[in-house]
């Protein structure tokens, strides 16, 4: 029951059908979740590649270019790394549904062979962030959350929100919700900076640094509800829809009741 | 004579001997009070205050107003060991360590955003409906400075707590304080000590927000309810009642049961919504500092059209003779809003003046038969809407797939093009209901019975409504706009021309309005 | 409208209709009951509001279907005082309703205008206590009492002297001065160029002066910065301004040039910053020119450099006031 309710506290409207769907996006991850550690060989990896070479050619060089050399309409993938890969396809967000603002978080396409294939793929070609192995990201060990909460604050809530709920950008794009994203996306996302995201260098923000933002946005993710439902997390615009609503809708439905005549 | 009585006796004449109460109580507790929802808008007002003033003094026994920077070691784990303020320390101690604590403060907030809305609602009745007229003039101006001085009062206890969106509120108002031109940074390093945010702002707030302003709010609502109190209270037409009379139930004791019932209502909704719904969940901003900014930054909703006016503002900031004026935050921070308020307060004047209507109204006009009031009025609401829509922008576009950049030029466009256009659509759609009423008292009700004539030919027959309901439909008074001449009695032009001119032209499109029927009208067409 | 016309008269108040209540005995003793009822449950509130406020935990939580997981103590307490407060209210109101007799009464208004006597009277009156006091003849007395009258207010105006000082040179001046370091915020640690990758942002604030050990908030309202590394192909900038970067890196105030709040939203693809209290859009890639939104001004760039060894320094203080505008800014 715990588990579910981690997805459903932060929902206002229809919450059944968003969990059931929350829930949906929750298991694909957990799915493709446990790849990034085992130790590969040489050998493995050369096959890897070579795998990767096929499925990028089949599914991302309409766009990407043949060689990953990028076109007019998307980015060269020469030395993104495997981190970029990983958080890319993982999350679902490439290969992109259409040509829309921002590539969104969905389903994914590939399954996680297939995903470690493409980074191995990607990697080859050129040097960049690797994907952070399980140890490497141990937040609950390494993290703190009080210090994640003010990394936090001032690296990414100018985004995402104060409660990493989101929020608008300019154009009709915008930063999505951290809330129930893997630990290791959000941190190739902080190391590869995808999409309108800017990078945030191991310098500027150690690699502890993120773990404890990380730390930050899983304690965010299992806050409780202190004083009734959360309403979005969103700031005053739900509380002043819901004061001209339900408040003063109860209360002149009320003050109806009050004046009218008893029968 | 029980025991009872006799204390009772005893004490009442005890009182009396020392007041002489008894014979001002003998006819107030007669005083009758007209029953209609509408009039209980300013009583959801009053009672909001009254919430607010016993959760408020609740809250100051915890609440230390100081910017005195502390570490934080209480319960709340994310923020452990983080530096903030003392007035955020402890208002996350009355949230986290004081035992209904938090509901305290999220009914005293609750509170906040239902009196400011039953304000507006009020407001909007006594607009609409005519209810400002003389001799209510006086009251209409102190309903304007409650609602102005409310804005100000919500907006300082926003600030209190000193989290991150709160501190983000305050550096907005040391921006408009700090553009005032010639003598705005004086007075930003007055009101802030010094630079900000300084360490004096959130104790002299608080001294505005408990003592200075409530005392305030106490002497003018009081002399609000006095007026009420002596002048009656207007009433709505109908059959039986008229500008001399007032019909509806003595407070003693239905008045009492029902207002004093209703007191608990609105405490026990603002209550349940305190229980139900968080609101400034001041922990999950985290203190403030300049330096941080959290996405969709937003005010309290009665503050939200000012945030959406100087949004949409064009970036205007001239250097005149080597001085920055800086416009784009002038216009729509104080000007729009001076604008506005002043115009609000000062419109019973201008009404009487372009209707040179100098009698006591007592009778409240229906909406639509003061269309160029009622469409004035609406005019205006939608201008507040479009400035509110546009400073929730960002939460818009984010939940309904839309572009910040879109909803801004919406907004740029639609506050000047959608205001006029509300003002002419109210004003048609005013005149046919006055049309409709016209129909209704001449042809009756529609029945929706179909009857055949001996000629084969099918007609609906119409049932003639009831005396009542025709004489709710042709009470109201149509005046002739005032006449004015251009000229004296010598033929001379007289002074002023022009501003009779435009007096002349603001009386007939006041007075624009379908005649309404009389009984040569009914005759007429009982004759066909 | 001429008034020969002859209008639709009033009916007068219609009849007075009798409730189930006033006619029937069983239903003014079920009104009753239910009236009671209301009270009781109020009663119940207030024992659930006792309970919850005595015995239930403040740590545990249940869930309500719609609601999620929600406070048990909390709830409990809102609910019972909510109901306590709203069944009295009910209550009453059914009483009124119900039970309380429902003849409308008419009262009479009298016109709010004093009769003619009376405010001749006044004026009289009022008129004779000026004469008696001689403020008509004595023109001394008058004059030198408004002289008074208008000097006294002074005093109190004076007394807010203290509120705050003069702003003097501060809304001009910040932390930065030449080859102040950037450091990291938080952390204060000092970055070289190779730290930041290319789409990179930091959020940093001037090295803390020897002696400090941290940043106070006035400090931190003037001197955020925010780093941005881009291909130094990118810039757009003329060669001054393109001077005061450092192989691609250019550093701006965060501090919005509209209305001061931190402008550290940074887009990487279209190198555009946002500030998210009103929208303003700069275009980094052109010495942060403002592209959207009310604000006027680009955002205060820092001019930067490398020191001995290889840490990033301000090459200079700013060249303009940070912040929002005052109207001797450009004075």
């Amino acid at each position: 029951m715990k588990k579910l309710s981690k997805y459903r506290r932060h929902r206002v409207v229809a919450p059944l059908l968003l969990i059931a769907a929350l829930l949906g996006i929750g298991t694909t991850f957990q799915v493709a979740g446990a790849t990034t550690t085992s130790v590969i060989t040489a050998e493995e990896r050369t096959k890897a590649i070579s795998e990767g070479r096929e499925i990028f050619l089949k599914g991302c060089s309409s766009c990407h270019g043949l060689n990953a050399e990028g076109s007019s309409i998307s980015p060269s993938l020469i030395g993104v790394g495997a981190a970029s890969v990983d958080f890319q396809v993982a999350t679902g967000r490439m290969p992109m549904a259409d040509m829309s603002q921002q590539a969104m978080r969905k389903a994914p396409v590939y399954n996680d062979e297939e995903v470690a294939a493409l980074a191995a793929y990607i990697a080859s070609l050129a040097p960049g962030p690797e994907i952070p192995t399980d140890e490497m990201i141990n937040y609950e060990r390494d993290g703190s959350i009080a210090e994640g909460g003010e990394l936090f604050r001032t690296n990414c809530a100018m985004c995402h929100n104060f409660a990493g709920q989101g929020g608008a950008l300019t154009k009709g794009k915008y930063a999505p919700s951290v809330m129930g994203v893997k630990p290791v996306h959000i941190y190739e996302a902080m190391i590869t900076g995808p999409q309108a995201m800017p990078v945030f260098s191991d310098k500027t923000i150690t690699p502890e640094e993120k773990l404890s933002i990380i730390a930050w946005i899983k304690a965010a993710e299992k806050e409780p509800q202190l004083g009734g439902v959360a309403l979005g997390r969103v700031g005053p615009v739900t509380e002043g829809l819901l004061v001209w609503t339900l408040g003063l809708g109860l209360l002149i439905g009320i003050a109806v009741w009050l004046t009218t005549k008893a029968k | 004579m029980s025991a009872r009585e006799r204390i009772a006796g005893n004490v009442a004449s005890y009182v009396d001997d020392r007041t002489g109460a008894a014979a001002w109580m003998k006819k107030n507790l007669k005083k009758v009070f007209p029953d209609h929802w509408s009039f209980m808008l300013g009583e959801i007002a009053l009672y909001s205050f009254i919430i607010l003033l016993l959760s408020g003094t609740f809250l100051t026994f915890w609440f230390d107003p100081s910017m005195r920077e502390v570490v934080y070691e209480g319960e709340y784990l994310p923020l452990k060991g983080v530096e903030m303020s003392a007035a955020y320390a402890s208002a996350l101690e009355i949230s986290f360590e004081v035992r209904g604590g938090l509901l305290m403060r999220q009914i005293h907030h609750w509170a906040a955003l239902i009196f400011m809305a039953a304000i507006v609602v009020h407001l909007m009745r006594v607009f609409f409906t005519g209810a400002f007229r003389k001799p209510r003039e006086f009251n209409w101006i102190i309903g304007v400075g409650l609602l102005t001085l409310a804005i100000v009062e919500g907006f300082l206890g926003y600030s209190l707590p000193d989290d991150l969106l709160s501190g983000t509120g305050i550096r907005i108002a040391q921006a408009i304080i700090q553009a005032i031109p010639v003598v705005g940074s004086f007075l930003a390093f007055f009101a802030f000590g010094g630079e900000f945010p300084g360490i004096a702002f959130i104790p002299r707030i608080y001294t505005v927000h408990i003592l200075l302003l409530p005392g305030i709010f106490l002497a003018l609502i009081t002399v609000h309810l006095m007026l009420v109190w002596y002048q009656k209270h207007t009433q709505y037409p109908g059959p039986g009642r008229t500008e001399k009379n007032v019909v509806g139930y003595s407070l003693m004791p239905i008045y009492m049961a029902k207002a004093g019932g209703f007191f608990f209502i609105v405490f026990g909704i603002t209550a349940l919504l305190g229980a139900v719904a968080s609101i400034n969940p001041i922990w999950l901003y985290g203190p403030y500092t300049p330096g941080q900014i959290s996405a969709g930054s937003q005010p309290d909703w009665y503050m939200g059209w000012l945030d959406g006016l100087v949004r949409m503002s064009p970036p205007l900031e001239p250097v005149i003779f080597g001085y920055t004026l800086s416009l784009n935050i002038l216009i729509p921070g104080l000007i729009i809003p001076g604008i506005i308020f002043t115009g609000m307060a000062l419109y019973p004047f201008i009404e009487q003046w372009i209707t040179g209507d100098k009698r006591e109204h007592h009778i409240l006009d229906r909406p639509r038969n003061a269309p160029n009031r009622t469409a004035l009025g609406v005019m205006s609401l939608t201008f507040m809407l479009v400035a509110l829509i546009n400073g929730g922008n960002d939460i818009i576009a984010t939940h309904f797939d839309l572009s910040i950049n879109q909803i801004m030029w919406f907004s740029r466009i639609g506050i000047i093009v959608l205001p006029p256009l509300a003002f002419v659509i109210t004003k048609r759609l005013c005149l046919s209901l006055q049309r409709a009423d016209r129909d209704l008292v001449l042809h009756g009700r529609e029945t929706g019975r179909l009857v055949m004539m001996p000629s084969g030919e099918f007609v609906e027959v119409h049932e003639p409504i009831s005396p009542e309901k025709a004489w709710l439909l042709t009470q109201h008074e149509q005046k002739a706009p005032l006449e004015l001449a251009d000229l004296d009695q010598r033929g001379v032009r007289r002074p002023g021309l022009i501003k009779s001119k435009v007096r002349k032209r603001f009386a007939v499109a006041h007075a624009e309005q379908v005649s309404k029927p009389t009984v040569e009208d009914l005759k007429e067409i009982e004759h066909h | 409208m001429s008034n020969e016309i002859e209008l639709i008269k009033d009916p007068g108040l219609p009849e007075h209709k009798l409730r189930q209540s006033d006619v029937d005995p069983k239903a003014a003793d079920r009104a009753e009951r239910q009236v009671a009822i209301l009270f009781a449950l109020s009663a119940l509130g207030t024992v659930l509001f006792v309970y919850a406020y005595l015995f239930i935990p403040t740590d545990r939580f249940v869930f309500i279907p719609l609601m999620g997981d929600q406070n048990v103590h909390q709830l409990l307490l809102g609910l019972g005082f909510a109901a306590a407060l709203l069944f009295i209210g009910l209550g009453a109101v059914h009483w009124a309703k119900t039970l309380m007799p429902d003849h409308e009464v008419i009262a009479h208004r009298h016109e709010l205008r004093s009769p003619d006597i009376d405010r001749e009277e006044f004026v009289k009156t009022a008129k004779e206590g000026a004469a008696a006091a001689g403020l008509g003849r004595r023109s001394l007395i008058k004059k030198s009492l408004g002289l008074s009258l208008g000097l006294v207010g002074l005093s109190p105006i004076l007394l807010l002297g203290d509120l705050g000082p003069l702003p003097g040179n501060a809304l001009r001046t910040t932390s930065w001065k030449t080859g102040t370091r950037l450091v990291t915020d938080p952390g204060d640690r000092p970055i070289r160029p190779e730290d930041l990758e290319i789409g990179s942002v930091a959020q940093t604030l001037p090295e803390l002066a020897p002696g400090k050990d941290h940043h106070s908030l006035n400090d931190i309202a003037k001197d955020a910065v925010l780093l941005i590394r881009l291909r130094p192909e990118e810039f757009n900038l003329d060669a001054e301004r393109l001077s005061w970067t450092y192989e691609g890196i250019i550093a701006f105030s965060k501090i919005c040039s509209h209305m001061g709040c931190a402008v550290a939203l940074y887009e990487q693809t279209t190198k555009h910053l946002l500030c998210p209290c009103h929208q303003s859009t700069f275009d980094v890639t052109r010495a942060a020119k403002v592209i959207f939104g009310p604000a006027a001004r680009p955002l205060p760039q820092l001019a930067i450099t490398v020191d001995a060894e290889g840490y990033l320094v301000a090459q200079a203080p700013f060249n303009e006031p940070v912040g929002p505008s005052f109207w001797e800014r450009s004075a």
